[in-house]
């Protein structure tokens, strides 16, 4: 899990949905553990998106459940941009 | 400037003076974000509008942007809501309406399991609040002033998954030419903007969405992809005297999608 990724998803989700950065571990689970409701989720994806110049496919972003899991995916997604 | 504007970022001014209601921002991402921005570019001062606490926050962020612009609770379903909006919103030269709403299960799957209820709802807050909100704004608007409502391809045509959200906006579409009869004799104008797929908080509740924008790229004329300024270019255009005997229609801003009658990878 690369830190730059999980540093920039965490200041997002510090601004998104209003929680304090101690919360926001790997392994939180964006809804459960920091409150986001439906809207707020498809908010962070497209935040995500802007931020890192990527495109989540809605049956990619339905995945994410963690905070970890938003970092791999958008990893994952970079690292097929690359190549 | 910003490029956001593209090519009539050089342009300013088309709007001095003018007062404009702007429905439906949500978020950043919202299309009536993109045309607040260019109309505020223009010179428009802006009246926003919300509906709930939950966009709050980001329509008073947007607001302060463009200048301070007054900021309306509105919620168009309820009518003393639109008769306190009316009420504070002063004389107006503009209104745009970018707000609807499906239940999401509709969004996906067959037309025909659409509940009574769920389509109801979604030709109240979708088309049946353009005619609640130009009932209530009638004295507001100044004669010559210009309507514009924002509706998609998905209106005429099939567009998969779409469903009920067609459905509804066939009927705003069909509101906006009546409405444009009705305000004809006072100058004022009512049109329709049809936007490509755009993402939105609202088109990712279409099941499949995600991939509609790349095809529209591929195959339509322009091939490229529509942007919330895009659109908001148009809107200045429609909100401003240089349409002033253009009335009654629908404007498409897809890169000229809707005329394709075979897409390249199907004709090849």
């Amino acid at each position: 899990m690369a830190a730059d990724t999980f540093d920039r998803v965490k200041k997002i989700i510090v601004e998104q949905l209003g929680v304090e950065e101690n919360e926001v571990t790997p392994e939180a689970s964006i809804t459960d553990d920091l409150g986001a409701d439906s809207l707020d989720q498809v908010e962070l994806v497209m935040a995500f998106e802007t931020e890192f110049g990527i495109d989540i496919p809605d049956e990619e972003a339905e995945k994410i459940k963690t905070v970890g899991d938003a970092v791999q995916k958008i990893d994952a997604v970079n690292a097929a941009k690359d190549a | 400037m910003s490029d956001r504007g593209g090519r009539c970022s050089d342009l300013v001014g088309l709007l001095d003076g003018k007062t404009i209601i702007v429905t439906g921002v949500a978020n950043r991402w919202s299309i009536a974000s993109g045309i607040a921005r260019r109309l505020h570019a223009h010179g428009a001062r802006l009246i926003l509008t919300y509906q709930g606490d939950r966009v709050e926050d980001a329509v008073r962020d947007h607001a302060e942007e463009f200048g301070g612009a007054p900021v309306f609770e509105c919620d168009v379903t309820k009518d003393s809501s639109l008769r306190a909006l009316a009420a504070g919103a002063g004389k107006i030269d503009g209104l745009v309406h970018s707000i609807a709403f499906v239940k999401k299960e509709d969004l996906s799957g067959k037309v025909y399991t659409t509940s009574r209820d769920g389509f109801a709802m979604a030709m109240d807050i979708s088309a049946y609040s353009l005619i609640a909100l130009v009932g209530h704004l009638v004295d507001n608007l100044n004669d010559g002033a210009s309507i514009m409502a924002l509706t998609y391809l998905g209106s005429g045509q099939i567009v998969p998954n779409y469903n009920i959200a067609g459905i509804a906006k066939a009927a705003l579409e069909s509101t906006v030419r009546y409405l444009a009869f009705d305000l004809g004799e006072r100058g004022i104008r009512v049109n329709a903007i049809s936007a490509g797929p755009i993402k939105t908080a609202s088109s990712r509740q279409v099941a499949g969405f995600s991939a509609m924008p790349g095809k529209v790229a591929a195959a339509s004329p322009l091939k490229r992809n529509i942007t919330i300024d895009d659109v908001g270019n148009v809107a200045v255009y429609l909100a401003s005297d240089l349409s002033s005997q253009v009335t009654a229609d629908v404007h498409f801003v897809d890169a000229g999608y809707h005329a394709m009658g075979m897409y390249p990878e199907a004709a090849s």
